[in-house]
């Protein structure tokens, strides 16, 4: 087991320094002057040299990297060009808006899907089946950004439930900053509850086909004891995996819901940064998201470990 | 009769303790805007969200424009010009402070003046106070501005944003915690979504109306749409989906405000790149525009046709929209006599607002039935900024020259559009150091006539303020004369 987790550790470490060199090296590419961009069309060329000298833009790519490195390895993420406030605060902020955010989704998406696609695998082929893979079909094509307009005009501007957008912050007290996280939560975890249910029963329904199920009937269990005592924990495997994918695209899918709603999220940050050529908050962000992606992946590789003694044994 | 009567009184009465109802509950204001200010100091960047929230509302200038572009007193009371145009003596107001509590000074204006005109200033428009020799403190409320010529708009550039009087005591913070002397002060901002600012009480003029207001940061038009129409914010200044503004005016709960900018919208040329560099093209280009088919296809409407660069509002504004008519047999025939009989090809390069995208679209449709071709690329902001307005590498693009006043630009050779004339720009040094308004008036009309006549870009419109805000909010402005969301006249109706 431990040599496992070193070995994870280790592809860890090395995916984290290829992420940061080619996220640098991709806003190092990216065109926009951000001086220029600050200072606008009227700006003279002593102004923007000022500027560029007080923003540390005029020092090579090479010392850049490394401050930046050097910087989130002791947890200073540097300092916005626009904003002129640390970038460690400005993501403080915004993480307590798009984590729960993500959670509440990702808590949605496991709490419908795991029954829906149980309850679709244990009566496959009747009427239920029917309707819950036809609903998950129409939530899988249907895009969240557009599913969230749909809500927003239906809650918010007619039924008047909901605000169409914003948030209350946290200081509102936890019931209403859930409240106005409801819509786009629910946005974002329509597509990953549909896909997630899918998984739930085809996963469900092969490890059912397995010898070993058979041989728990023929230990005379009946079909529902079978499915629960030794199905269920088999079939989680995959699930999992794509529980583990979909934190990342949680992540990357509030971008746009963040903008719909507008949340004032990382989503939303890395957004307006990219736009303003904000470049050193674009980097952290990124950095920080790729970072939790990875990390994210690495606890479900663990979790694999646990869940299946096979894989320690196996690697 | 009599019943009706009794009926009406009731109704009225009912209205009328409904309305007093209404005007107690409702001090506070929340609008909405589309881009967040990057921070709050009006004085080192560009961004007009900064003077969207900051101008006239938290910090004042010595001068200050009013809501038709005029130009009013500010912080200074009253100022004498000398003779010969260029020693300005400036009263301050007395009894003005700063919302820390310290007071305003003749040190205070030197040193904002100071600051921007420095070496190592960061100021946007640092070329407003170019001309300034000298600052000097007099009284305590009594200063002296001495510039080097004579500067006949220099009122006009004292009003600006960028020009708004700060302290030294909390110049350090300025970016997060803006202390001015304005009718309200700033109170909370949450990055990313909103901005407070509350009623300054010890304010030295009429005070604000409001109580607090709150600007919200709403970038994407659906979501704008959907913010107003589930009533979440009151007003939104700058509404970005034009297409949804009949909707809301034929919905009681609101009313629409349409007005003007300050933003020449044009098809800006490359002057210095063949064949453009040919005044027989740009005069056909001119004529193949179909102004008003752009301004219904890309603003839904919205949006005054002009044919020079200048604000029609404007008092000595000329209409030249004649000189450059629709008239596609005569472009086709200019550009056979200017040896592009069988037309070219061009690119075309295009900004991230609407006007620009979709109105690029329909320009380059108009451009192709005369014979010239254009290659369409969609430009984020800062690419825009590199290739177009400093690189200088494109042969047309659309954009809107927002700044108040800026005909001036036409005298810079170096300007990105790179028009060179001679006469032009000795119009405009004789208009720098004119200061009777009549012969100025004659000068700007002067002015305008050259450019239309030289067809410098396409001149095709000038921008709508356009605003949306429930039925009860009165006294926000219409038009925009600066970039500003001046909140300090702002009420509900009672």
């Amino acid at each position: 087991m431990l040599r496992y987790v070193i070995k994870k550790l280790l592809s860890l470490a090395v995916s984290l320094t290829v992420a940061s060199v080619v996220i640098f090296l991709a806003l190092e590419v990216v065109p926009g002057d951000p001086a220029a961009s600050m200072l606008g069309v009227n700006a003279q060329e002593d102004t923007l040299a000022a500027l560029r000298e007080e923003l540390g833009l005029n020092r090579g790519p090479l010392a850049r990297y490394g401050d930046w490195v050097g910087g989130m390895l002791v947890g200073d993420f540097g300092t916005s060009y626009t904003y002129r406030t640390p970038v460690s605060e400005m993501i403080a902020d915004r993480i307590w808006i798009s984590l729960p955010l993500a959670l509440l989704a990702l808590s949605l998406s496991t709490l419908i899907a795991i029954p829906a696609g149980i309850w679709a695998a244990s009566r496959r082929g009747s009427g239920v089946d029917l309707g819950v893979m036809g609903v998950t079909q129409l939530g899988v094509a249907i895009p969240n950004f557009w599913f969230a307009m749909l809500m927003v005009l239906v809650f918010a501007i007619n039924l008047r439930w909901f605000s169409a957008g914003g948030f209350v912050g946290w200081e509102a007290g936890f019931w209403p900053a859930i409240h106005s996280l409801t819509l786009p939560a629910i946005a974002l975890a329509l597509p990953q509850a549909s896909i997630l249910t899918r998984v739930m029963r085809s996963a469900l329904l092969d490890t059912l086909g397995e010898d070993f199920i058979r041989t728990a009937r023929a230990k005379g269990l009946s079909r529902a004891q079978a499915l629960w005592r030794h199905a269920l924990r088999n079939a989680l495997i995959p699930v999992l995996t794509i529980i583990g994918l979909q934190f990342s695209f949680l992540i990357a899918g509030a971008i746009i819901i963040e903008n719909v709603f507008f949340l004032p999220g990382l989503g939303r940050l890395v957004f307006q940064s990219i736009s303003a050529r904000d470049l050193i908050v674009v980097e952290s962000v990124v950095m920080l998201l790729v970072c939790a992606v990875i990390v994210v992946n690495f606890i479900v590789d663990i979790t694999y470990a646990i869940v299946d003694p096979r894989l320690r044994r196996a690697r | 009769m009599k019943q009706k009567m009794i009926k009406t009184g009731l109704a009225s009465a009912l209205a009328l303790v409904a309305g007093m109802g209404a005007a107690q509950a409702q001090s506070d204001l929340v609008i909405g805007m589309q881009l967040e200010p990057p921070h709050l100091d009006p004085t080192s960047a560009a961004a007009g969200a900064i003077d969207q929230v900051t101008y006239s509302n938290i910090f004042e200038g010595l001068t200050r424009f009013g809501p038709d572009g005029s130009v009013n007193a500010g912080l200074a009371e009253s100022w004498d010009i000398s003779d010969d145009g260029l020693v300005y003596t400036f009263h301050l107001h007395d009894g003005v402070s700063f919302h820390d509590g310290s007071a305003l000074d003749a040190g205070d204006v030197k040193f904002s003046l100071d600051r921007a005109r420095g070496e190592d200033s960061t100021n946007a428009q640092k070329g407003l106070f170019a001309g300034i020799e000298a600052v000097e403190v007099v009284e305590p409320l009594t200063v002296k501005i001495t510039l080097a010529q004579p500067d006949g708009n220099f009122l006009f550039n004292l009003a600006w944003g960028d020009a708004v009087i700060v302290a030294a005591e909390s110049i350090e913070d300025i970016k997060t915690n803006p202390v001015g002397t304005g009718a309200f002060e700033f109170s909370d901002w949450v990055q990313g979504d909103r901005i407070e600012i509350t009623r300054n009480e010890d304010y030295w003029g009429t005070p604000a109306k409001l109580e607090s207001a709150t600007f919200k940061f709403i970038s994407d038009p659906t979501a704008a749409f959907a913010a107003m129409m589930a009533e979440d914010i009151d007003a939104f200044s700058g509404f970005p989906a034009p297409e949804n503004l009949p909707q809301f005016d034929a919905d009681p709960r609101f009313k629409v405000l349409v007005g003007s900018t300050e933003g020449e919208t044009i098809l800006s040329t490359n002057n210095a790149q063949p064949p453009f560099d040919n005044v027989k093209v740009r005069e056909a280009m001119a004529h193949a525009i179909d102004r008003q088919a752009i301004i219904d296809g890309a603003m839904f409407g919205y949006g005054t046709p002009i044919g020079t660069h200048f604000a029609p509002h404007h008092p000595d504004y000329v209409d030249l929209t004649d000189q450059s008519a629709y008239d596609p047999d005569l472009a086709r025939s200019l550009l056979s006599e200017a040896g592009y009989g069988d037309g070219f090809s061009t690119t075309l390069k295009l900004p991230p607002p609407s006007y620009a995208r979709r109105g690029g679209e329909i320009i380059a449709a108009q451009l192709r039935e005369v014979g010239i071709e254009t290659e369409i690329t969609n430009l984020e902001w800062p690419q825009w900024l590199e290739q177009v307005f400093r690189g200088k590498d494109f042969g047309l693009t659309v954009i809107s020259h927002t700044e108040p006043l800026d005909i001036g630009i036409y005298a810079n050779p170096d300007y990105y559009f790179q028009y060179d004339n001679p006469e032009f720009q000795e119009l405009m040094d004789d208009l720098q150091v004119e200061s009777d308004p009549q012969a100025r008036s004659e000068m700007l009309k002067k002015a305008q006539r050259i450019i239309a006549g030289d067809y410098v870009n396409g001149f095709l419109f000038q921008l709508p303020a356009l605003g949306v805000a429930k039925t009860g909010v009165q006294g926000l402005w219409k038009n925009s004369p600066t970039q500003a969301i001046d909140l300090t006249g702002v009420s509900w109706a009672e």
